[in-house]
């Protein structure tokens, strides 16, 4: 841009120009450079992950270069693909997450549009309040909320400690407040002019969320889904915390407490454990990367 | 604008009895409907967030049992040991030179992306923000795994060079360099992304007249980026300070606050404390001073919006 306005004001200083032009040819070198630079140190530990878990733990513990697969083999993928453990704790990730999802999306939106959109005493308050709740973070609540829950427990005879549903009730506590944020964000952009046609016509509230609000804003939902998705896929301390039999492990947690054996570490398959953990967030952000980052930013700009 | 479609509805409501009707036309106004939409919000913020967060005002205050009330013994008994110190003075560390790094670096990697022409930008914002896709306590494992004592990549690769073993995890000055390191891998994409939006929406007509008053490169960030980029510069920085302070998964998995609690922060030691210790209460206590850092962004967080709201 600016090497063009400066072509136009003097067309007759040659010599200028091809310098800056030169000046910006390096200044592009030096940054492909360093950007291959810090991609580097960023793809750095799941590449060796990868490494590792295509070799064997005689090869592991050989003294080769790490660097390098000398004989690939698939038997890690094998023994973890084939255990029950590994699939059960797969099985209560996924179960786990998908709940949360759907919890999340059916608190957060109506909120939203709520909040976004209708009036009423204190709605101010609560979205500040909302935005605010996000910022407590996990590891000031897991306490109390062991008590309170072991107390729940004793109390109505409903055991929570040490039962997978138990993270269907925190976990939205980490994904409702930013989502009904970010969702509060994309409804407030929706032109007002078209939730006044729709009661014009004679459509109620909910007909108005279901066929204006949620369609208009669906980048903003699935933002919303994806980050619900991860942050429940993710989470470590509340399932550390609350949950303990092999069973009822999610894939984080069983991945380190029964891999790890004591002082012995089976790196071929925990690698190949944690890579089967991260795939499916990669996979998501593989195909929808700028939805990712839509509520990544939207979070924080609409703040 | 609104109103005009519920008056129907109002005369609809006066044909039943009296009781009904008020019921019923409580139920059609807006804000009763609004306030039942926002009703598994608020229980769930009430009951599982800021009810919670008293109740661990509440156990800071018992004894180990949780039968009897200590007033302050709790606080008295943590300023006493020198573990407790520690775990301060390391939770500061931690927390200020990882996020002062992250935001060095996320800012200059997204100064590189900015750079380079737009059709390219894509492939690399997606490499680069791989770290902060992949689950935390997934990624350190790798790293623990790179930093092991015997086998480990890292210290293979440094032999080359003449640089002897490090016991990266195992001394403890170098085991705050590794959390640290890993928290900047995980963290430094999310500045990274921030300032890259955020130096897209500063005007070029901007950066042209600067270069025409003869402004160097340095001259342009400190006039002109940085300005432009104040607050989301502050409101990424702020969210990261909590987030790093509340930090868990990284020091757990790479250090659990080892060699000799050296690099204990406040959610590892409260973990330690009260659920590996049972000592709930103790716990609760030292998670409570994750609050004052709260307190402050909390602060910032309401004068701005409050700033907002007087300028529209």
């Amino acid at each position: 841009m600016s090497t063009a306005t400066i072509d136009k004001a003097a067309p007759t200083r040659k010599v200028k120009y091809g310098s800056m032009s030169r000046d910006r040819t390096w200044a592009l070198r030096w940054s492909y450079f360093f950007l291959a630079l810090f991609a580097m140190f960023s793809l750095l530990p799941p590449l060796y992950m990868l490494i590792t878990s295509l070799k064997s733990s005689a090869e592991i513990s050989a003294a080769t270069n790490p660097w390098w697969v000398f004989h690939p083999t698939l038997s890690n993928y094998i023994e973890i693909l084939t255990s029950n453990q590994f699939l059960r704790f797969f099985w209560n990730s996924a179960m786990v997450s998908i709940f949360v999802v759907t919890i999340t999306m059916l608190i957060s939106v109506p909120a939203a549009f709520a909040l976004a959109r209708m009036r009423f005493w204190g709605s101010a308050t609560l979205a500040t309040g909302v935005f605010l709740t996000y910022l407590i973070p996990e590891t000031l609540l897991f306490l109390p909320l062991f008590k309170m829950f072991a107390a729940f427990g004793e109390f109505t005879g409903i055991p929570l400690i040490n039962r997978w549903y138990v993270l269907l009730i925190v976990y939205p506590t980490l994904t409702v407040p930013f989502c009904t944020w970010i969702m509060i964000g994309y409804f407030a952009s929706i032109p007002k002019e078209l939730d006044e046609a729709a009661v014009i016509d004679g459509a109620s509230w909910f007909q108005t969320l279901t066929r204006i609000f949620i369609p208009v804003a669906f980048p903003g939902i699935i933002a919303a889904t994806i980050f619900a998705f991860t942050v429940s896929w993710a989470q470590f301390l509340y399932p550390l915390v609350f949950t303990t039999s092999i069973d009822q492990l999610v894939l984080p947690v069983g991945i380190i407490t029964t891999l790890i054996k004591g002082d012995v570490f089976n790196w071929g398959q925990i690698m190949t454990g944690a890579l089967l953990g991260a795939a499916p967030p990669l996979i998501i952000y593989a195909f929808l990367m700028d939805y990712y980052i839509a509520g990544l930013t939207a979070g924080a700009t609409k703040g | 604008m609104v109103d005009v479609a519920f008056p129907p509805n109002r005369v609809a409501g006066a044909g039943g009895t009296r009781k009904r009707s008020s019921l019923r036309t409580a139920l059609k106004r807006k804000s009763t409907t609004a306030f039942l939409m926002t009703l598994p919000l608020i229980l769930l913020i009430v009951i599982l967030v800021i009810y919670p967060a008293f109740f661990s005002l509440h156990l800071a205050t018992l004894n180990k049992s949780m039968q009897r009330f200590v007033g302050l013994g709790n606080f008295e008994f943590l300023f006493k040991r020198d573990t407790f110190w520690l775990v301060v003075k390391q939770s500061c560390i931690f927390a200020l030179t990882a996020v002062f790094f992250k935001a060095l670096i996320g800012f200059i990697v997204a100064h590189f992306v900015h750079n380079i022409p737009a059709k390219g930008q894509r492939k690399w914002r997606g490499m680069l923000l791989v770290p902060w896709v992949i689950p935390p306590a997934m990624s350190t494992l790798a790293w623990l795994w790179l930093f092991d004592p015997s086998y480990s990549a890292f210290n293979y690769t440094l032999s080359f060079f003449g640089v002897g073993p490090i016991p990266w995890t195992g001394d403890a000055a170098w085991a705050r360099f590794s959390v640290i390191l890993v928290n900047i891998w995980v963290g430094a994409p999310f500045f990274m992304i921030m300032y890259l939006a955020a130096l897209k929406s500063v005007p070029d007509q901007l950066y042209e007249a600067a270069a025409i008053d003869g402004a160097n490169w340095w001259q342009r960030i400190w006039y002109v980026t940085l300005p432009m980029m104040r607050n989301i510069i502050a409101i990424t920085t702020l969210f990261s300070l909590i987030v790093t302070f509340a930090n868990f998964d990284i020091v757990r998995i790479l250090t659990a606050g080892g060699p000799l609690d050296h690099t204990h922060i406040f959610a590892t030691w409260a973990f330690r404390v009260g659920i590996e210790g049972s000592d709930v209460p103790l716990g609760a206590s030292v998670s409570l001073f994750m609050l004052p850092i709260l307190a402050i962004a909390a602060i910032f967080i309401l004068r701005d919006i409050n700033k907002r709201g007087n300028e529209a």
